[in-house]
């Protein structure tokens, strides 16, 4: 009895600290992918997030702040399960995170219909940004096609006649590919498609050989594309055969290719080496906290946390949802990628670039940028969401 | 597909065949002779690769590195035979995939606590980093050479092991009927300790000959065991030449499969239907087969056990 009691007390103390918590401070539901192998990249995305939390005092838009954050274990039921608690029992003001789009298109509805503002810092699957759009979504990444659009762009502009593209057998990687025609009207003289999580690559070299195509276009994430940005090296290929790629080079899988990857190609809207104030502070801070370079994942992050920043402090709190969201859509913020505004579909305008992986002076690896491919460039699914 | 291109495929699958001898052949020895599931083999696999890694940036040589990795492995191997196997051995299986399950999490976190999620790598030794030109345009690295060779150099070393020498007498008896061995006075547990430190010892070195070509990060080993479990269930339970045969059978089909089920599919489909096709054919064709082995022949190619 006298312990039933206790635990009473407890739970009143707890439920009273949690309204207290309410009334005054901010919560934020933090969901991002970080255990199994793509585990990097959610802990970069996390890492640039909390670093833009911390430099805003731990006080994002003046509003004490707790940052909730869960593992998705890049499993859309149980990011399901998580994002309810995070919803329902937390009862968090925001949302922001996800890595993967197979567990934004799981969490999305739940979100959305509980009215609660998601900032996307990285998945942009094409429904969101199209017929399902949302006025509570927010993106600080991309629509999926776009990396995939700007080396399309650059292999046409370069000139390349016979290309050779290589996804993994899923739905992204798919997309991927489709992306990548959607603005190369060269030929594509074999299209390959891999097990997801393959290791091994040197079968699909072999081809890549065989064909003597002008370039090659790829989409491996993780650990996949370390295995074949070395095998592609190793095989002597990567100074014949340009490499044009998406979120495949990276600072997430540059530590691991080195070299190997130094002068392969690909799109990014994002590079630390880009020229304006806010990055600069960003990188030498990053660095700073962690000790590792950041990637574009990290720089989303961080976008997402000092976005949901600007424009609290622009409408004044969390409290008028109205009014929170039209601060949101005026993009109150100075992004370290330089120009961003929102479409009408709440994804970003933006600039993207080809970059390309190089090493620094310091001996650590990055992505520079090569040029600049799209100006100001909006996705192709703004036109059928119904937001104005 | 081109003379030139199926010679390179066939080295290619002869490599990953290669890769998966060295895994299976530890997998085989401690399920044949101990009747023991050891799901934990992959991820002595995936610490051979992280030692390797470490004692490299320790050291700074290739070969340093592969002893003190090799040293690491067997002893990771043993201790974990005396901390957790050892209780397992008179458990039934269930027990044992439930054992060793929570070896490959825990392991697995741990790993990532100490190195982090992001994949590492390992260079190729200075002394094998070339590649020999062999068709116009595609090299083949000197380094998947090596691996062959140093795979076959095992092979070899096992066959002399295992059909000439005391140990090896004993641990085929032991994979025919261990109760009776022990009856005759072997002291079957020091043979299981020997076998089992040995199988970790072989899955670590394929661990760090796969470093230097294969991403190092956690999880690594996960892909190969269940290919592995296909290669000892084709190659006969408990049997080394099995495992050889059967993984060398397994590599070539699956990278073979791999380039060329496409191009068959597009012969009777139209291309869009083809590149659905082909792939999804590729990734089933090794299982495939291992379903059409068990239906001829449930027991495996060579069987150990066979009498």
């Amino acid at each position: 009895m006298k312990r039933a009691l206790k635990v009473a007390v407890a739970a009143a103390a707890l439920g009273m600290s949690g309204l207290a918590a309410q009334a005054e401070g901010l919560k934020v539901g933090f969901m991002a992918t970080l255990s199994g192998p793509p585990a990097a990249l959610g802990e970069h995305m996390r890492d640039g997030f909390l670093l833009g939390v911390k430099e805003a005092g731990g006080k994002l838009g003046g509003l004490d702040t707790e940052v909730l954050i869960v593992d998705d274990e890049l499993k859309p039921d149980a990011a399901l399960t998580k994002v309810q608690g995070l919803l329902e029992r937390d009862k968090v003001d925001i949302m922001a995170g996800v890595v993967f789009s197979n567990v934004m298109m799981s969490v999305y509805k739940p979100i959305i219909q509980s009215e609660t503002i998601m900032v996307s810092a990285n998945a942009g699957p094409s429904p969101i940004a199209g017929k399902a759009c949302s006025p509570y979504f927010f993106s600080t990444s991309w629509q999926n096609d776009q990396n995939h659009e700007v080396m399309g762009k650059y292999a046409q502009d370069q000139g390349y006649k016979r290309v050779v593209v290589m996804a993994p057998n899923y739905q992204a990687g798919k997309d991927s590919i489709s992306g990548f025609k959607r603005y190369y009207g060269g030929e594509v003289v074999d299209e390959i498609y891999t097990k997801l999580g393959q290791l091994d690559f040197s079968a699909e070299i072999a081809r890549i050989a065989d064909a003597k195509p002008d370039a090659i276009f790829t989409f491996m994430p993780g650990g996949m594309g370390v295995n074949l940005v070395k095998q592609f090296s190793q095989a002597g290929l990567s100074d014949k055969v340009p490499f044009l790629s998406a979120f495949t080079v990276d600072e997430t899988t540059l530590p691991a290719t080195q070299d190997t990857a130094v002068g392969l190609k690909s799109g990014s809207q994002w590079s630390s080496t880009l020229d304006n104030p806010a990055n600069k502070a960003f990188v030498a801070a990053f660095e700073k906290e962690y000790g590792y370079a950041p990637s574009l994942y990290a720089s989303q992050g961080y976008d997402a946390a000092r976005l949901i920043d600007g424009a609290l402090k622009k409408a004044g709190g969390k409290d008028d949802k109205q009014a929170l969201i039209a601060a949101l859509r005026e993009a109150p913020f100075e992004s370290v990628r330089g120009d961003f505004k929102f479409n009408t579909n709440h994804f970003p305008v933006q600039d993207f670039y080809v970059v390309e992986g190089a090493k620094r002076d310091d001996g650590k690896y990055i992505v520079k940028v090569v040029e600049k491919v799209f100006d100001d460039q909006g996705d192709a699914y703004a036109a059928e969401c119904t937001l104005k | 597909m081109s003379a030139t291109l199926l010679a390179v495929q066939t080295l290619n699958g002869l490599q990953l065949g290669i890769l998966l001898f060295l895994i299976a052949a530890g997998l085989t020895l401690v399920f044949g002779v101990m009747d023991f599931i050891n799901l934990a083999h992959g991820v002595q696999y995936m610490l051979g690769a992280y030692l390797a890694v470490a004692a490299y940036g320790v050291t700074g040589s290739f070969w340093t590195a592969m002893l003190l990795a090799l040293a690491g492995s067997l002893v990771v191997g043993l201790a974990l035979e005396l901390v957790v196997f050892r209780h397992l051995y008179d458990r039934d299986h269930l027990d044992q995939v439930l054992a060793t399950f929570g070896v490959i999490l825990f392991l697995g976190e741990a790993v990532k606590v100490i190195w982090g999620s992001s994949p590492l790598s390992l260079p190729v030794p200075d002394l094998l980093s070339g590649s020999i030109p062999i068709s116009d345009g595609l090299l083949y690295p000197v380094y998947r050479i090596a691996l062959i060779v140093a795979g076959l150099l095992i092979a070899a070393l096992l066959y002399v092991l295992v059909t000439h020498t005391r140990v090896g007498m004993l641990v085929r008896a032991g994979a025919t009927n261990a109760p009776m061995v022990s009856a005759l006075g072997v002291n079957i547990r020091r043979l299981f300790m020997v076998v089992f430190g040995f199988g970790a010892m072989l899955a670590g070195f394929a661990g760090i000959m796969a470093a230097p070509i294969l991403a190092v990060e956690p999880g690594m080993g996960d892909n190969l065991l269940i290919l592995a479990f296909v290669v000892i269930v084709i190659g006969g339970i408990g049997s080394i030449r099995g495992a050889f045969l059967a993984a060398l059978i397994i590599g070539l089909v699956d990278t073979i499969g791999r380039s060329a089920a496409t191009d068959i599919a597009r012969l009777v489909l139209p291309p869009a239907a083809a590149n659905d096709v082909g792939p999804a054919i590729a990734s089933m064709l090794i299982y495939i087969l291992m379903a059409a082995v068990l239906f001829f022949r449930p027991s495996g190619l060579f069987p150990a056990r066979a009498g």
